[in-house]
Formats: C-alpha cells, sequence, structure tokens
C-alpha cells in the first residue's frame, strides 16, 4: 500500500500546525432511529493539521466526516467549524459548507455540466464570482491537478482518477480552509490511486488542513500529522502516524492493524 | 514486364492495379436486401408475407386515394360524380376545413387566430431550441397576453394591465427580498388580488380615456383545432412547471406542504378527466359567485392543466429518485442552497431522465382535448358530428376522421421526433 508514494519526497516547509483551531467538536453523539452511531465524539483539529481516519467499514468514519458539513446531523453536543456553531440555522450552515470541501468516493461530478462548468458552478451562484474570473480560477486548479485539456469535456469521457482530480479541483475552486475526504481512493484502480495521492499530497505541502478517511496507510505515513482510529462509533485510539503505526495501545488498533498491512 | 521467372524468386510490381467496383454481393443495394430481408428462412417468409400485405393494402386504398373526388358540395353530388366507384369524397374537407380549424369564429376574423398561431411558433422557437437569440424571449414572455388579445379581442388595455400584473409581483419580490418566505407569499398574493379587484377598473377606465381594441369573440363561437391547440399548448406549457412544484412538494420535508401535494396529486389522478370537465362546466358555478361571467374555455384549460399536472409530477418524481444521492450531497456540500441545487444541478438531470414520460404526459393531454366535445365545446369531433348532421354531408365518416387523424398524428408525431432531438442533444453521460 505504501508503495504508491515511496518515490516521492515530501517537502515540510509549509506544512505547519498553527495554535488556531479550525474544528472543535464536543461531546457530539449522533443516532440514526434507535442505532447509535456516534458515540461522545470529542475532537479539535487546528489549522494546518493532516488529519486520516481509519477504522473497519461500519465504524462511523464517513458519518463523522459528514457531520462537520452538516450532511448529516448530529443530535447531541457541539461542532464549531472555523468560528460557525452548526446548528439548524440555515446561514450557519451555508456559511460553513462554503468554506469546507468535501471530495467523495464515488466523485459526484455533475454529469451534465462540462469540467469547467462543474468547477465554475458553485463560486459563480454561490460566491458570484464574475464568470471569466471563475474560469482563470478553474483552470489554475485544473492546471493544478494536471488536466488543463480535458476542461471542455463532460465527466463521463474522463478516467476515474481524472474525475477524482476533478473533483478535488471543484471543492478547491471555492477557496476552503478546510478539506475533508471521504475514501477518495477506494473507487479507483492501482495506478489512478497514485494520481490522486500525489494531488492530495501537495495539497497537504501548501499547509491546507484536511480530514481524511482512507485506507492508504503510506498515505498516512507520509503526510498526517495524526492518525485517528475509529470502531463501534467511537474514537478508540488517535496517535503521531509512527507510534500509531509502531506502537498501537488499544487490542481493537493492534487487530486491525495487522488485518490492514498483514498481507 | 517483370515476369517473375521460375528460379528468381524476387519480384518487383511494375504496374498497379487500379481500384475496382466491389462484386454484386458485396456492397450496395444487393447486399442490403440480402443481409436485410433474406438472411434465412424465416426472414424470407416474413419478407414476402410483409410484401404481400403492403400489395393487398395499396390495391385496396390506392384506389380510393386515387379516384377521390375534391369538388363537391355534397356526398350526393360526390357519388354522382363517382358514379359507382368506391373512393374518397375529400370535397367535404374543401368545403368545411375552415370549420374543421376555427369552428364558428366570424370568417372576416380568420386572421387573428391565424396571426396567434404563427406568433406561438415565433414564440416557441427559444424555448425548444438553443441556436434562436436569446433576446426572442422576452417576446415569449409577451405572447400568452398578446395571443389572448388576439383571440378574444376587446380591449388591449386587458392584456397590458393584466401584464402588468406580473410586474409589480416581481416588484413586491424585489422589495422584500430580505425576508425569502414573505417576499415569495406577497410576489403570488399581491398580483392574485391585482387581478380580482384592480384589473377590471382599471382596464375598463383607460379603455375608455383611449379606446383601442378589437372586435370582441365569445368563447361559444370557438371551435375546431383552434381549441384543440388552445387548450393544449396552454395546458402543456402551464403542466409542466406546475407538475415540477409538486413533484418537489411531494418530496418535501415540510409535513403541510407535502400532505397538500400527495392530496392533489392522488385526487387528481384517482378522477377520470370527463368528470373533472363536467365540473367546470356546470358544478363551477355553483361555487362562483352568482354574476361572474368565468369563461367555459378558461376553466377547461385550468382543469386540463391541474389533470396533466398531478401525472407530471409522478413522471418528474421517477426522475428525481432515479438520481444518485451523491449529487445531492455533492449540490449541499458545495454550499448551494435548496433552489439553486434544484435548478442548477437536480431539476436539469432530473427531466432529462423524464423526458420520454413527459412528452407522453404531453401527447396524452392533446388527444384528450378531444373530450370537451361532452361538454359541448366545438373540438373538430364536435365539428365532424355537426358536419354529419348536415343534409348535405350525411353518412361521411372516414374523410373526416381521417383529416382530424391526420392533423392530430402530426402535432404529436412532432412531439415525439423533438422529444428524440432533445434528448440527443442532451446526451453527456457517455455510457
Ligand atoms: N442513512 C443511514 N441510516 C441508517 N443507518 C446508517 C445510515 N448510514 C449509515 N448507517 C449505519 O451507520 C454505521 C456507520 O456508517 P458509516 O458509513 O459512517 O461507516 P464507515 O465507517 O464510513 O464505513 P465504510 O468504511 O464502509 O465506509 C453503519 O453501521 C451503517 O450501517
Ligand atoms: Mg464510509
Amino acid at each position: 500500500m505504501s508503495e504508491a508514494i515511496a518515490d516521492r519526497d515530501i517537502d515540510r516547509s509549509q506544512m505547519q500546525v498553527s495554535d488556531e483551531v479550525a474544528i472543535q467538536i464536543t461531546g457530539m453523539n449522533k443516532w440514526y432511529g434507535t442505532f447509535h452511531v456516534l458515540k461522545d465524539i470529542n475532537l479539535t483539529v487546528n489549522r494546518g493539521e493532516r488529519i486520516v481516519i481509519a477504522g473497519p467499514s461500519g465504524s462511523g468514519k464517513s458519518t463523522m466526516i459528514r457531520c462537520i458539513n452538516r450532511l448529516e446531523e448530529h443530535q447531541q453536543g457541539q461542532i464549531i467549524v472555523d468560528g460557525t456553531e452548526l446548528s439548524s440555522d440555515l446561514k450557519n450552515i451555508d456559511k460553513v459548507r462554503s468554506e469546507v470541501g468535501m471530495v467523495f468516493q464515488h466523485f459526484n461530478l455533475f454529469p451534465h455540466l462540462t469540467i469547467m462548468e462543474n468547477l465554475t458552478l458553485a463560486p459563480i451562484w454561490v460566491r458570484k464570482t464574475p464568470k471569466k474570473e471563475a474560469e482563470e480560477v478553474a483552470m489554475h486548479y485544473l492546471k493544478k491537478v494536471k488536466i488543463p485539456e480535458q476542461a471542455h469535456k463532460y465527466p463521463g469521457q474522463l478516467s476515474g482518477g481524472q474525475q477524482q482530480r476533478v473533483a478535488i479541483a471543484r471543492s478547491l475552486c471555492m477557496k476552503p480552509r478546510i478539506m475533508l475526504f471521504d475514501e477518495p481512493t477506494s473507487a479507483l484502480d492501482p495506478e489512478m490511486i497514485k494520481e490522486v495521492l500525489d494531488t492530495m499530497i501537495e495539497l497537504a505541502e501548501e499547509g491546507m488542513t484536511m480530514l481524511c478517511v482512507t485506507h492508504e496507510m503510506g498515505f498516512a505515513q507520509a503526510v498526517a500529522n495524526r492518525v485517528i482510529f475509529m470502531d463501534q462509533g467511537q474514537i478508540v485510539e488517535q496517535n503521531e502516524p509512527y507510534e500509531f503505526f509502531n506502537n498501537p495501545k488499544s487490542e481493537r488498533t493492534k487487530l486491525f492493524l495487522s488485518q490492514i498491512l498483514g498481507h | 514486364m517483370a515476369n517473375p521467372s521460375k528460379n528468381n524468386i524476387a519480384y518487383v510490381r511494375t504496374t498497379m492495379l487500379t481500384e475496382q467496383a466491389p462484386p454484386i454481393t458485396a456492397a450496395g443495394p444487393v447486399l442490403w436486401i440480402r443481409t436485410n430481408l433474406f438472411s434465412g428462412p424465416f426472414n424470407t417468409i416474413a419478407t414476402l408475407v410483409g410484401l404481400y400485405c403492403v400489395y393487398w393494402l395499396v390495391g385496396h386504398i390506392g384506389p380510393w386515394f386515387l379516384y377521390s373526388v375534391w369538388n363537391a358540395n355534397s356526398l350526393a353530388e360526390c357519388r354522382e360524380i363517382l358514379n359507382g366507384v368506391n373512393a374518397a369524397c375529400f370535397g367535404v374537407i374543401k368545403d368545411r376545413w375552415h370549420q374543421l380549424l376555427f369552428g364558428f369564429y366570424p370568417p372576416e376574423a380568420y386572421w387573428r387566430p391565424t396571426l396567434a398561431f404563427v406568433l406561438m411558433i415565433v414564440a416557441m422557437a427559444p424555448i425548444l431550441f438553443e441556436s434562436v437569440p436569446r433576446k426572442v424571449l422576452w417576446f415569449s414572455a409577451i405572447f400568452p397576453a398578446l395571443a389572448f388579445w388576439l383571440l378574444w379581442g376587446g380591449t388591449i388595455w386587458f392584456s397590458v394591465v393584466g401584464m402588468l400584473g406580473f410586474g409589480i409581483g416581481y416588484a413586491v419580490y424585489r422589495a422584500l427580498v430580505k425576508n425569502m418566505l414573505l417576499a415569495t407569499i406577497a410576489a403570488v398574493l399581491v398580483p392574485i388580488l391585482f387581478w380580482l379587484f384592480l384589473l377590471g377598473p382599471i382596464s375598463g377606465a383607460l379603455s375608455e380615456a383611449l379606446p383601442i381594441g378589437i372586435r370582441k369573440i365569445d368563447s361559444d363561437e370557438f371551435g375546431g383545432f383552434m381549441i384543440s391547440i388552445i387548450i393544449g399548448v396552454t395546458g402543456i406549457a402551464l403542466s409542466l412547471p406546475i407538475g415540477v412544484l409538486l413533484a418537489l412538494g411531494r418530496k418535501s420535508d415540510l409535513l403541510l406542504v407535502k400532505w397538500i401535494c400527495v392530496g392533489f396529486i392522488e385526487f387528481i389522478r384517482g378522477v377520470p378527466l370527463i368528470t373533472l370537465l363536467f365540473t367546470a362546466s356546470l358544478l363551477l358555478n355553483y361555487f362562483l359567485p352568482p354574476g361572474t361571467n368565468f369563461d367555459i374555455v378558461l376553466r377547461v384549460v385550468i382543469m386540463v392543466t391541474l389533470f396533466a399536472a398531478a401525472y407530471m409530477a409522478e413522471v418528474i418524481r421517477g426522475g428525481l429518485a432515479a438520481l444518485p444521492q451523491g449529487q445531492y450531497e455533492a449540490a449541499d456540500a458545495l454550499g448551494l442552497d435548496y433552489w439553486k441545487a434544484h435548478r442548477l444541478i437536480i431539476m436539469p438531470q432530473a427531466l432529462k431522465i423524464s423526458i420520454p414520460g413527459i412528452v407522453n404526459t404531453f401527447i396524452g393531454l392533446f388527444k384528450d382535448t378531444t373530450l370537451v366535445v361532452f361538454i359541448g365545446i366545438l373540438d373538430p369531433i364536435g365539428l365532424s358530428n355537426a358536419i354529419r348532421a348536415d343534409s348535405n354531408w350525411n353518412g361521411i365518416y372516414w374523410e373526416l376522421f381521417g383529416f382530424i387523424a391526420l392533423c392530430f398524428f402530426i402535432f404529436c408525431f412532432s412531439m415525439s421526433r423533438y422529444s428524440q432531438y432533445l434528448e440527443n442533444k442532451l446526451k453527456t453521460d457517455h455510457r
């Protein structure tokens, strides 16, 4: 798993964690009907942190990061993103969503729009950026993810890896301060995984605050400053990557690591 | 010439062969006929049977068209000319086409519906085809009022002041836009109040001050394809947006909105259109304040629209259900609000998926306009009865109904072709 990024030197000069708090989750609980999915989640993310969230299937990883931009509603506790508390107040939700980018496992590009339209839609309609300017910004990010030549194609004409890079670029066009990734590489073939991870590493190198749900442990070792292990809706263990992988404390973590690394 | 000699294997071609036409069995019509018509015993038999059917049909119907009589003023005269030959008597269409098209509309005013029809095509062009300049949309916006004035006549001020209602609604919305809910409610209510209480007096006063108008023509003189098109096109144009709102309402989180929409859809789908039409023609008068003269065509248009809208809502709901949840999530995650997400992301895709169902409903609606004959409106079917009741044309069937069927077919088939064009144009998924 780690070979995907082994050949890359990581530039750490801008990867600094500041004291400023980006996300603060305190005592958060969530239920689906009577099923208690998230149990007493407490998590503080500082600006510039790169956090990898791991855990077995069904442990609530997706649900937790989807609560951060209110794709899911929590029932108890407090989530404060960039100083804005998430409640049923629609204004706050829109504010948080326009500051937080999200990348999905299945890309979720808009198939009826060209790549360029996918990228400029939110800046034009949410941020009220003039079309010209939005297109320039979009082109900048398309170059960054190395597919400027695809701008006028439709998502259906691109490979999976290209689509995911477009999805990342689409989020970046909103100039978010925080990026959430929900298994961005799980729907991809190995060679495409590398393209997408490269893009994510570049983002990390620029100091973006990132929360990634991923099974790419190589990525976690290379760029994360913290790994969070979840099981049964709870945060079981969190540590910096070296300690997490080489010296796991809880039995569940050890079992999980042996399953995912020990093949 | 370099003939390859026996013990010399080296060989150089000195003359190039010219291209030759393929053998007759490898390309062209013969190949086509072989592969498509005679590619096996079953296909061969099917082809022969098919050919015989075509031969039989042409043999029987051909002469009916071939010897048809166009110049006759009654069925008796026509029979005399035919002198025992079994052939069509299209004289009835030549004699009565104006009735089939316009009903009992005054002949000197035929130019009005004709002009309205031509302008309708202009107004529809920018909506149907992207290559038409967008500026024409302004004309599309005022066309309904213009058509209303052309068809019913009277003072022009009624239409002008009526259009003003939309302007007032927009102004109210802009003034209150800070509070979205209030602005939306006011933007709907204020124009309705304006139409109910101010439209009559204001347009009356204006027409006294400046009488511009054309002869007023009442609904009971309307008829023929004109009435089918008025009801059909208005119904089509209104049922789609209402259907979209109903479909969204049915999925709404607001329970009240949801139950109103579900109730409406299920009620309308649960009753036959003909009962709604009878309600429109008979019962509505009991509920309206006495003395109000609520135009019968307008009442029918409302009923047909509501009926089609309920079906439309379900068709669009199907399209919405076919969209992956991820599309909603991506729109939400980018910070698009409900209306923007639906307008830019959800509806374009859901409508595209629903095109076949939508056009199905449109075609059904257009054909259902013939039901108005049962409430005494003289649509083409009603007129055909009237024509056959005339002693001149008593006993004629095929020619009249064939003509009506042909006209309906042209309209419905165009809709079907347009929907295919649209589906192809919107195909971006490259699956
Ligand atoms: N909409 C829902 N309604 C009810 N239960 C749900 C819903 N979504 C998820 N769950 C349940 O919540 C639990 C957590 O789901 P979640 O998707 O967060 O897991 P995950 O850690 O992301 O798993 P995976 O690695 O498979 O993506 C699972 O047991 C799942 O079955
Ligand atoms: Mg998940």
